[in-house]
């Protein structure tokens, strides 16, 4: 986090975290907060559990109509009081609602949203800015959707709004924004329409491959005492070998750390990140011994 | 015979020594491991060893075949038993044959000390006091007790036995 900090600022304000799920999802037909990519997990859910690695507080942000809505209504609300201003509307009731916060604002429709873009807008946090944003790897402006708007950013915002004015990108032009390079070029692409949603899911899908997969492990020496047998077919979820240890660690006495550890897939030695497929057999090897 | 296996029976080594013979090669040079009584200040009673056989079978033949194109040998071949063990019985068998004595001896000592290291194979000591334990296992998992210095994943050095 940045250590510059405004005059009279001894810490930085504490952030909290605001996921909009209040759009009326017009071009896609569906309601996006509940569409669900790779695993089936609806996007809001996804983007709540990305931010509440984060924040201390996570809220999502509707209007009134939508707070009875089955996943909304797991997490805890801020309604709109703005009407037909788009997002903006979100961000001026979360500021409202606590004006000593920063807010963490996340659009409900980024599926390619990566922990890694996350994190480094976190770090790169300067508190004595307006506000701290991603440029657009495809127009160069500011991407007001996943964002970090600091306390100040409540009085010129709401100017901006009373002037008529309601687009967050120009809003983020018009004050001093700290503005980053995206790690990942396609982490803020948002999917408005079903044509785009077909190729994303397919990214999710390929990239993140969360669908349970069949293995096979098999248990020699020490592992094999500790899991009490010597192979056994199962379905996981696990992306990769290290995953997959720490799956079966959970469930098992394992006294062996992956670090003493080596790992086979198909019978020849692997990486621990070699990405699982379906009807591998996996073997952790324990230290050798021998001759 | 292929020139690494796996045996639960005593290894033949009169057997298979004649798998080496070559008149073109004058040295021929072998190693023997054997089940040792004590073992790091405890008496060992025997051993077990175990392994996972489609790995390092594969392993071993690449281990021989290292060997061979390093040292420029003839043949090589070796031999490892599976299972229970006494105390005095052969465990490990190395054979190499060259047209020279020296590259033969090179050979034998790689061979032996890339199957120590590489493949997978384990030995669970029974002790004559009656405890048991998967050599350089239960230390890994008790690092308070570990008093030497860690080795790397896969290069899990071993100092006793053969």
């Amino acid at each position: 986090m940045a250590t510059a900090l405004a005059p009279g600022l001894t810490t930085a304000p504490p952030l909290y975290g605001l996921v909009l799920a209040g759009g009326r999802s017009t071009r896609m037909g569906r309601d996006k907060a509940t569409l669900a990519y790779g695993d089936g997990t609806p996007q809001l859910e996804r983007a709540m559990a990305l931010l509440q690695r984060h924040v201390t507080h996570a809220y999502v942000s509707v209007r009134a109509e939508q707070s009875a809505e089955p996943v909304r209504a797991r997490f805890a609300q801020i309604r709109d009081t703005h009407q037909n201003i788009g997002p903006i509307a979100g961000l001026l009731a979360a500021q409202a609602r606590h004006r000593e916060a920063a807010w963490l604002v996340l659009a409900c429709d980024l599926p390619l949203l990566d922990e890694a873009t996350l994190t480094r807008l976190l770090r790169a946090r300067d508190p004595a800015r307006t506000a701290t944003a991603y440029r657009s790897s495809h127009d160069g402006l500011p991407e007001p959707l996943c964002a970090i708007y600091e306390p100040r950013a409540r009085e010129p915002l709401c100017a901006y709004v009373t002037a008529g004015k309601q687009c967050p990108r120009k809003f983020l032009l018009s004050v001093d924004t700290l503005l980053l390079d995206e790690p990942n070029p396609r982490a803020l692409d948002n999917i408005n329409t079903p044509g785009e949603y077909g190729p994303a899911n397919q990214t999710v899908i390929g990239e993140h491959a969360i669908q349970p997969r069949n293995l096979t492990v098999q248990y020699y020496a020490l592992l094999r005492e500790q899991a009490g047998r010597r192979e056994e077919a199962l379905q996981s979820s696990a992306r990769t070998a290290r995953d997959l240890y720490a799956e079966l660690a959970a469930r098992y006495p394992f006294s062996l750390t992956p670090e003493v550890l080596r790992v086979a897939i198909n019978a020849e030695f692997a990486d621990w990140s070699t990405p699982l497929k379906d009807g591998d057999t996996v073997v952790f090897i324990p230290p050798v011994a021998g001759g | 015979m292929a020139a690494f296996h796996f045996t639960r029976e005593p290894i033949d080594t009169q057997a298979l020594r004649m798998g080496l013979a070559d008149p073109a090669c004058g040295g021929y040079a072998t190693f023997e491991g054997w089940v040792r009584d004590h073992n790091e200040g405890e008496r060992v009673r025997g051993l077990e060893y175990e392994a996972f056989e489609a790995l390092a079978v594969r392993e071993g033949e690449r281990i021989l075949g290292e060997a061979s194109a390093r040292f420029g040998i003839a043949h090589a071949a070796c031999a490892h038993r599976l299972g229970e063990l006494a105390v005095g019985e052969l465990a490990v068998w190395v054979a190499v044959s060259a047209a020279h004595r020296h590259e033969a001896f090179l050979a034998c000592r790689y061979i032996i000390d890339e199957v120590k290291h590489r493949l997978p194979i384990w030995k669970k000591e029974h002790y004559v006091s009656g405890d048991s334990g998967w050599v350089n296992c239960e230390r890994c998992a008790a690092p308070a007790a570990h008093t030497e210095a860690v080795t790397p994943p896969g290069r899990h050095a071993h100092k006793h036995g053969s």
